[in-house]
């Protein structure tokens, strides 16, 4: 595969914090890359890096094996779609999409039929005379698109695009701009905080945390095989359990050992160990690994949400048995249900359970970054 | 449903009682002046309907010395009325082009800058406008500070004071702050990611300002040229006071009637300008609209 943009160690510091620190990355042609990761972590400045917006303190960035740092916005062959879509509101729809091609000066006639392939791209074709102020987040977000994609860039820089747009229409627009990627063949480079918009879109994801790439990796890749605590929280759900590896294959936590997929530990090594809450059998008493005593139940429609606590430690278990508080049970654990990582200067932060409430997961969900 | 519509209601009966303190304002003393000066417009001394003082206005003549000494009869109140608009005109074209620059660069300044900036533009209002013309007087006089300041220099002396130039030089620098004002605080709320927007799609900088800036700040432009046309369009110290009375405005005229208790008349006047006023600022947010923002 063809590289069109590498990072090269790039360093960004504002007002003496530093905001990206070292980041190396490769993007390939034709890749659905997602930027993920919490407020703060560096994503949208390392979007705006790649856009013009902002430069490196150090660093290199090399655009088809050019570097660009010095390079203005204007003569990057990257486009953006802006957070809050940036649409001109003295121009209608039709205008704000032609508005790259007539900075270029392309003739009346070819304007014209770019613009309405574009707008039947994103299903605009009835809306080229509206205001834009007319119309609808989602509308808005199409134009924002359409307008992004007529000079055909060749990568696309996308700000958290969906972030302002409510939930059904969100996982409509998901799959759209999957298709619009594909059908276009650009290279698309999507900045989110939402890490299921990024395990559903993405070929490939970027893990971020305190302007430092955690993990790089397909969906499957980063959900299965979390390189540390961090990644193993901030993409679904875990439990993250001290453990000592005892030797390949066989890993010893909550005063029980284990069979595990996972070898090249030290013997005797201190890990982490992930368990998904999906991954959690619940099984009778008398052939249970582990034991513990049900603190809370929320039913979440597919599944029940169960927290247990086993020896002090509260898991979460996702199953569609049920159970009641209060209640004793036993759970059983299948090798490949066990994924050891190493520690990590995350270790102990995350993947207990004893604090968890629904309302507290919904709250603490940024809304975008500033 | 029922019940949010009485609620609505409820909140718009709220809303004008809030309102009504306001309105009671305006009515008193905007629309009752005016409905005042039309009433006046179009009565006679005695109270009776009449066109009179219109027509008086177009077809008044009086005699004018042209510059190469022959005399020719004018209609008097139109040819003031044009000296007016131009001087006017010329006036809201310097505050313009002095006050957008003037603003672009205020709104791209630091904060703290920028309320400084704000202020000194500000503190001039603070001063009586009488006393500001008076100030203005002893600056252009031919014994004035300006030519005291160039024969210091070594420059001949020039002769502002009542000419047409210091009639202007006047109302720019009573109007300036009117022309800033608008455009900035339209420049300084601009959407910084439009911009960033518009680089991103191509533009260099002078095209973003073409392109972007420029048509989104244009109604702050529209608001400047208003606020400094229509009080500069009927002004009358100025002219009196750095003119030397030589340019005789509708302002002036209005004045005059009044003074000599031709109130009928002097309303007329005001009527026909405030008509005409009206009637171009309709054309310009037209225009504006039309040529601008497509319609909207």
């Amino acid at each position: 595969m063809k590289k069109v943009i590498e990072l090269k160690n790039i360093s960004k510091a504002f007002g003496g914090e530093l905001i990206l620190d070292d980041i190396s990355l490769d993007i390939y042609d034709n890749e659905f890359i997602t930027l993920l990761g919490p407020s703060g972590c560096g994503k949208t400045t390392m979007l705006r890096m790649i856009g013009g917006f902002e430069h490196p303190d150090c660093g290199d960035i090399l655009f088809m094996n050019e570097k660009i740092n010095d390079v203005p916005p204007h003569k990057r062959n990257v486009n953006t779609v802006f957070q809050k879509y940036a649409l001109f509101p003295h121009l209608n729809v039709f205008e704000n999409v032609a508005f790259p091609l007539r900075e270029r000066k392309v003739p009346k006639k070819e304007i014209r039929e770019k613009v309405e392939k574009m707008l039947s791209l994103v299903m605009l074709s009835n809306f080229a005379e509206r205001s834009v102020t007319s119309l609808s987040g989602g509308q808005q977000q199409r134009v924002a698109i359409a307008r992004a994609l007529i000079n055909h860039p060749k990568v696309l820089l996308l700000d958290e695009p969906l972030g302002a747009l409510d939930l059904k229409l969100r996982k409509d627009m998901q799959q759209e701009l999957k298709k619009i990627q594909k059908t276009t063949g650009i290279t698309f480079v999507f900045v989110t905080h939402d890490q299921e918009e990024a395990l559903s879109m993405s070929d490939t994801i970027v893990v971020m945390s305190e302007g430092k790439i955690q993990q790089i990796g397909t969906p499957t890749d980063i959900y299965n095989e979390p390189q540390n605590a961090f990644v193993a929280d901030f993409i679904g759900e875990s439990n993250i359990i001290d453990g000592v590896m005892l030797e390949n294959y066989r890993v010893s936590f909550s005063g029980h050992t284990f069979q595990c997929l996972d070898a090249g530990f030290a013997q005797g090594e201190q890990v982490d160990v992930v368990v998904r809450p999906e991954d959690v059998d619940i099984v009778p008493l008398e052939n249970a690994m582990l034991q513990g005593v049900v603190t809370a139940v929320t039913f979440m429609g597919v599944h029940n949400e169960i927290i247990v606590d086993i020896g002090g430690f509260k898991w979460m278990i996702q199953t569609t048995d049920s159970a009641s508080v209060d209640d004793r049970i036993g759970i059983s654990l299948d090798p490949d249900a066990i994924h050891i990582m190493k520690k990590s200067k995350y270790s102990g932060m995350f993947g207990d359970y004893s604090s968890y409430s629904n309302e507290l997961d919904e709250l603490s969900d940024p809304g975008g970054e500033a | 449903m029922t019940m949010q519509t009485s609620v609505k209601t409820k909140k718009r009966g709220g809303m004008s009682l809030a309102l009504a303190p306001y309105s009671a304002w305006s009515l008193l003393f905007i629309l009752v002046p005016l409905i005042f000066v039309a009433y006046y417009a179009f009565t006679d001394d005695n109270f009776a309907f009449t066109t009179e003082n219109i027509t008086r206005f177009f077809t008044a003549t009086s005699e004018l010395k042209a510059d190469d000494g022959t005399i020719g009869e004018v209609r008097t109140y139109l040819v003031i009325f044009m000296r007016s608009l131009k001087l006017a005109a010329i006036s809201t074209l310097v505050c313009l082009l002095m006050g957008y620059p003037m603003a672009y660069i205020m709104a791209r300044a630091k904060v703290r800058t920028q309320k400084t900036l704000v202020t000194l533009i500000m503190i001039p209002m603070w001063m009586n406008f009488l006393i500001r013309t008076y100030a203005w007087m002893t600056i252009l006089q031919d014994t004035g500070i300006l030519n005291g300041l160039l024969g210091l220099v070594g420059i001949d002396k020039i002769h502002i004071i009542g000419t047409e130039t210091a009639v202007v030089i006047g109302m720019v620098y009573d109007y300036f702050p009117y022309m800033i004002l608008p455009i900035y605080s339209i420049l300084a709320k601009m959407d910084g990611k439009l911009l960033e927007a518009a680089r991103d799609l191509g533009c260099n900088s002078v095209s973003v300002f073409k392109r972007v800036i420029f048509p989104l700040s244009l109604p702050g432009v529209i608001s400047g040229i208003t606020m400094v046309l229509i009080p500069s369009i009927s002004t009358f110290y100025i002219s009196q006071k750095l003119g030397n009375g030589k340019f005789f405005l509708i302002g002036d005229a209005i004045e005059g009637q009044y003074i000599a208790n031709n109130l009928h008349f002097a309303a007329a006047i005001a009527f026909i300008l405030m008509v005409i006023l009206l009637a171009c600022m309709a054309l310009v947010k037209y225009l504006t609209a039309r040529l601008v923002y497509g319609g909207e």
